[in-house]
C-alpha cells in the first residue's frame, strides 16, 4: 500500500513540473503588457523600464520559467504584481475560503445525486425515475450564472433570507459563514449534483440485476438490505472515482460561482490576476489547483484499494 | 412600608433603566457604513497607486493639501490658504494647525516636504508626471511651504487635491518604503484597519481628526463587487448602504424601489474614438490620412440617440474634451446634429465611394451595445466597419504599439481641464497614441497650462478646440455621469463630478 502510494507521489512530479511549464508559456503568449497594465495612466519611461527590472520582465523566458520554478520548490511563488503582495501569503489567504465552498458544495452533491441516484435505480422507469432524471437534467442544463443571480435576486433580495454575497471565515462568525455560503455551494453542487444522481443510478441499475443481488432476494433478505448492504456497498466504488474527477469540474465552477457570489477565493483571485497580466499569481493558484487535483486523484486510488476487497488482495 | 419602598426602587430601577435605553438609542446615526465599489483597489500607496476605485478610498483615509467642491473650485483641506508669487513660479500654502496622523504624529511642513518628495524621487512613485513642473518643496516656516516650479503651471493646485496632494505619516512612509501599502498611515478622517484582497478594506473613525463632528460613522466597510447586478442586489437586501458606478440600465429599478435614492452628476472624462493619425503603419488608411473622411464619420453619428438608447439619458451628447456643461466647453462649436448628406459629400470630396474601417473595442458589453449602434449609423453614410473585440489589457497594449486604425477609449477625467486634453494632443504627450502633432496646438496648450488667468486660459481652449475640430484626431462621442444608488435613510450624500464618495457630513438616520 505504501509502496503504491510512493509511487503515485513519485509520478505526481513530472506531472506538476509539465502543468507548470504549460501555464508559464501559455501565458507569455498572452497579449498584453503587465506593466502598462500596472502603471495605469502614467507613462513614465523610466517608471515602465523600473518595473520591468524589477519583476524581471526583461530576462528572457526560459530564464524568467528557471528562476521561477527555482524558487517556488523552496516554497517562494513570487510577488503579486498588482498589490506588492507574496504569492503564498495570497493563497494561504484565499484556499480555506475555496476549501470551505468545495466541501460544502460536495456535501449538497452527495446529499442530493446519491439518495436520488438509487430512488431512480430501485423504481426504474416509473414516475420516480423520470422526475429525478428531468431534475437532474435541468440541474445540468440550468447556468451557474443565471441560477445564482436568479438565487440573489429571489432569497436575498425578496425574501431577506440570506446576504445576497460576501464572505464570513468560519471560525470568526461560523452561523454567517454558513448562510453565506449556503447559496454559492447550493448552485455549484447542484450541477454536480446531476452527474452524481445519472451515475449512481446507472451503477446500480448494474449492480441490482447481478446474480449475487438475486440470490440475496432469493434467501429472503428485506429489500431494505439487498438495496443498501449488497447494492448500494457495490456499487459505491464508481462513484467514488467519479467524486474524485468531480472535484476539478468544482474547482473549475468556483472561478465562476465565486464571480457571481463575491467570494474572495481562488477562482476570483485568478480571473482578477489574468485580466491585469499578473503572472506570478496565476502561476501560483494554477500550479496549487494542479497539486489538488492530483492529490484528490491520489485519494480515490486509495479509496478504491480500501473500499475493495479484491484490489487490497492483489497488492 | 417595606413594600412601598419595594416598589418605590422598583419603579426607580424602571425609570433608570428606561433613561438608560433612551440614551443608548438616542444617537439617530448608525455607526457602520457599507459601500460597494464596482472594483477591487490596487496598491493603497498615494504616490504608488493608479486606479480611480483607490481614490475613493483615499477620500475617507488620507486628506489632501486642498481638495475639490462639486462645483470643481479648489478649496482648503490640510492648507488653508495659498499665494501665487514669483510670476507664477512660487506657491506658498499655509497647513491648518492641530492636525494630526493616524499614528498620532504631527501633520506640519516637514511632513508635506517629506510627502511630496517622496512622490518626486522614489523610484516606484506614479506621481512624478503630475508632479514634473515642481523644481523643490521647501518648509518655509513651521506650518508654511512653499513649492518652486520650473515653469509656471496652472495644473499644480488640481495636482495637489489627489493623490499627489495626499500628505502621509513621514514616520510610517520612512518604516515602511515601497511596502507602505501594507499599512498606510494618512491624515483623513478613517484610519487603515484590514484589508483581505478582492473582499474587504476595513477602516474606523479617527478619534483625532481635525473635522470630527462632521464624521457620523465609527466604521466604514468598503466592498468590491464587480457584478454591476450583484451590486445592486446587495444593496436592495440591504447588505450596503450606497454603491457606485450603478449601470444605466438599473436607473429605473432603483426609481421603483421605495427604499432606495439615486444621485447622478456628469463626469469629467469623455467618450471617444482615437483615430490613428500617425502612429506607425497602421495610420496609413483612408481615415487616418484625410480629416474630410473623419469629419463625415463624426457627422454621420447621432451622438443623442446613443445617449438615449444605450445609456438611458444619462451620457450627454459631447464633441469635445470638456461636456457641454463644462465651463470649459466652447459653445461655439456645438454638438453637431446627425447629416448623412453632409456626410456623404465630405466622402466624395476625399474621393472616396464605400471606407472600410476597423475598429477596436474593449468587451464592456456596453460598449458593444454603444458600437454597434455606432455601426449601423455610419454605414448608411458609406464607412463599413469591422469591431475587433477585445480584454481590456489588451487593448493598451495595441494602442500603445500602434496596432490599430481607430479605437474606442474612454478617459475617467481630470479636475484641473489641461489633464483632459494636454497629455492626449501634444506632439511628445504620453497618452497620444494617436500621434496627433501639431505646433499650433502644443503652443496654445503650453500656454493654456503657463497662466493662472482664467479668462487667458479660457481663449487658450476655445482656440485648440477649433483645431482638434477640424483635424479631428479624436470623435467625441459624449460625456458618461456618475451614478449612485444607496439606501434611503443615508443623508448628506453629495454627488460630485470626480466620482467620489466624500464621507464629511454623510450620516443615516435609524
Amino acid at each position: 500500500m505504501y509502496v503504491f502510494i510512493a509511487r503515485r507521489l513519485l509520478l505526481a512530479i513530472p506531472t506538476l513540473l509539465i502543468i507548470s511549464l504549460f501555464v508559464f508559456s501559455l501565458q507569455k503568449l498572452l497579449p498584453g503588457d503587465p506593466v502598462l497594465v500596472m502603471a495605469g495612466e502614467e507613462r513614465d519611461p523610466a517608471l515602465l523600464e523600473l518595473l520591468r527590472e524589477k519583476y524581471h520582465l526583461n530576462d528572457p523566458i526560459p530564464m524568467q520559467y528557471a528562476a521561477w520554478i527555482g524558487n517556488a520548490v523552496q516554497g517562494d511563488l513570487g510577488i503579486s504584481l498588482r498589490t506588492n503582495q507574496p504569492v503564498v501569503d495570497l493563497i494561504a489567504e484565499k484556499l480555506p475560503v475555496t476549501l470551505q465552498l468545495a466541501l460544502m458544495s460536495m456535501s449538497f452533491a452527495l446529499l442530493i445525486g446519491i439518495p436520488l441516484g438509487v430512488l431512480a435505480a430501485v423504481k426504474k422507469n416509473t414516475f420516480l425515475d423520470y422526475l429525478t432524471s428531468v431534475l437532474a437534467l435541468s440541474g445540468l442544463s440550468v447556468p451557474n450564472f443565471w441560477l445564482g443571480i436568479m438565487l440573489i435576486l429571489l432569497v436575498s433580495v425578496k425574501l431577506g433570507w440570506l446576504p445576497a454575497s460576501g464572505y464570513q471565515p468560519f471560525f470568526v462568525d461560523p452561523l454567517l459563514s454558513l448562510k453565506t455560503m449556503l447559496m454559492p455551494s447550493f448552485v455549484l453542487g447542484n450541477a454536480l449534483a446531476a452527474s452524481m444522481m445519472r451515475h449512481t443510478r446507472s451503477a446500480m441499475i448494474g449492480v441490482l440485476s447481478s446474480d449475487y443481488v438475486r440470490t440475496a432476494r432469493a434467501k429472503g433478505l428485506s429489500e431494505r438490505a439487498v438495496i443498501l448492504s449488497h447494492g448500494f456497498r457495490n456499487a459505491v466504488l464508481p462513484i467514488v472515482t467519479l467524486s474524485a474527477l468531480l472535484f476539478g469540474e468544482l474547482l473549475a465552477g468556483a472561478v465562476l460561482t465565486e464571480q457571481i457570489f463575491t467570494i474572495p477565493g481562488f477562482g476570483k483571485l485568478i480571473v482578477d490576476a489574468v485580466f491585469t497580466r499578473d503572472y506570478a499569481v496565476v502561476q501560483g493558484v494554477v500550479l496549487c489547483t494542479a497539486i489538488g487535483f492530483i492529490g484528490m486523484n491520489l485519494l480515490a486510488d486509495v479509496l478504491y484499494v480500501v473500499l475493495n476487497p479484491r484490489m487490497r488482495a492483489s497488492m | 412600608m417595606e413594600d412601598e419602598e419595594e416598589k418605590g426602587m422598583t419603579k426607580l430601577r424602571f425609570l433608570a433603566t428606561a433613561l438608560a435605553g433612551a440614551l443608548f438609542a438616542a444617537p439617530a446615526f448608525a455607526a457602520d457604513l457599507k459601500i460597494g465599489l464596482a472594483e477591487d483597489p490596487d496598491m493603497l500607496d498615494p504616490a504608488q497607486s493608479r486606479t480611480f476605485v483607490g481614490r475613493i478610498v483615499y477620500t475617507a483615509m488620507c486628506d489632501k493639501l486642498v481638495d475639490v467642491s462639486p462645483g470643481l473650485e479648489i478649496v482648503p483641506q490640510l492648507a488653508t490658504e495659498w499665494a501665487w508669487s514669483g510670476e507664477g513660479k512660487v506657491l506658498t500654502m499655509k497647513l491648518r494647525s492641530g492636525v494630526k496622523f493616524h499614528d498620532g504624529t504631527d501633520m506640519d511642513a516637514a511632513a508635506v516636504v517629506a510627502t511630496i518628495e517622496r512622490n518626486m524621487k522614489m523610484p516606484e512613485s506614479r506621481r512624478k508626471s503630475e508632479l514634473s513642473s515642481v523644481e523643490s518643496v521647501a518648509a518655509t516656516g513651521p506650518l508654511e511651504v512653499a513649492f518652486k516650479l520650473k515653469q509656471p503651471d496652472a495644473t499644480l493646485l488640481a495636482q495637489l487635491s489627489d493623490r499627489a496632494g495626499m500628505i502621509v505619516s513621514p514616520k510610517a512612509a520612512a518604516a515602511l518604503g515601497a511596502n507602505f501599502s501594507s499599512h498606510p498611515v494618512c491624515a483623513g478622517p478613517f484610519k487603515f484597519v484590514e484589508r483581505i484582497q478582492q473582499d474587504r478594506i476595513v477602516l474606523e473613525k479617527f478619534a483625532d481628526y481635525w473635522n470630527k463632528d462632521q464624521i457620523h460613522f465609527d466604521k466604514v466597510t468598503y466592498l468590491p463587487i464587480v457584478d454591476s447586478t450583484v451590486r445592486l442586489a446587495n444593496l436592495r437586501a440591504g447588505d450596503l448602504d450606497l454603491i457606485e458606478r450603478m449601470v444605466p440600465t438599473d436607473v429605473a429599478t432603483v426609481k421603483g424601489d421605495a427604499k432606495l435614492a439615486q444621485a447622478q452628476v456628469v463626469n469629467l472624462g469623455f467618450l471617444s474614438i482615437y483615430v490613428n493619425v500617425g502612429h506607425g503603419p497602421r495610420a496609413d488608411n483612408p481615415m487616418g490620412k484625410d480629416k474630410r473622411v473623419r469629419q463625415a464619420f463624426s457627422l454621420a453619428i447621432d451622438r443623442e440617440a446613443l445617449n438615449q438608447i444605450v445609456y438611458e439619458g444619462t451620457a450627454p451628447a459631447g464633441n469635445q474634451p470638456f461636456a457641454p456643461t463644462s465651463p470649459w466647453y466652447d459653445k461655439s462649436i456645438p454638438v453637431p446634429a446627425r447629416d448623412v448628406t453632409k456626410a456623404k459629400a465630405l466622402l466624395k470630396a476625399a474621393g472616396y465611394d464605400r471606407v472600410p474601417v476597423e475598429m477596436l473595442i474593449s468587451n464592456q458589453p456596453i460598449v458593444g451595445q454603444m458600437m454597434q449602434a455606432v455601426q449601423a449609423m455610419v454605414a448608411e453614410a458609406g464607412f463599413d466597419v469591422t469591431l475587433k473585440t477585445t480584454e481590456f489589457a489588451t487593448l493598451l497594449n495595441e494602442e500603445t504599439a500602434g496596432n490599430f486604425q481607430t479605437a474606442r477609449t474612454d478617459w475617467s477625467g481630470r479636475v484641473d481641464p489641461d489633464g483632459n486634453i494636454h497629455q492626449f494632443v501634444t506632439c511628445k504627450a504620453a497618452l497620444n497614441e494617436v500621434h496627433y502633432c501639431n505646433p499650433k496646438v502644443d503652443e496654445l496648450l503650453n500656454a493654456a497650462r503657463a497662466s493662472v488667468d482664467t479668462k487667458v486660459r479660457k481663449e487658450k481652449y476655445d482656440a485648440a478646440a477649433k483645431i482638434l475640430d477640424d483635424d479631428m484626431p479624436y470623435i467625441y462621442l459624449g460625456h458618461q455621469s456618475w451614478l449612485w444608488a444607496f439606501d434611503k435613510k443615508l443623508t448628506g450624500f453629495v454627488p460630485s463630478p470626480d466620482g467620489m464618495i466624500r464621507l464629511t457630513g454623510l450620516a443615516k438616520s435609524k
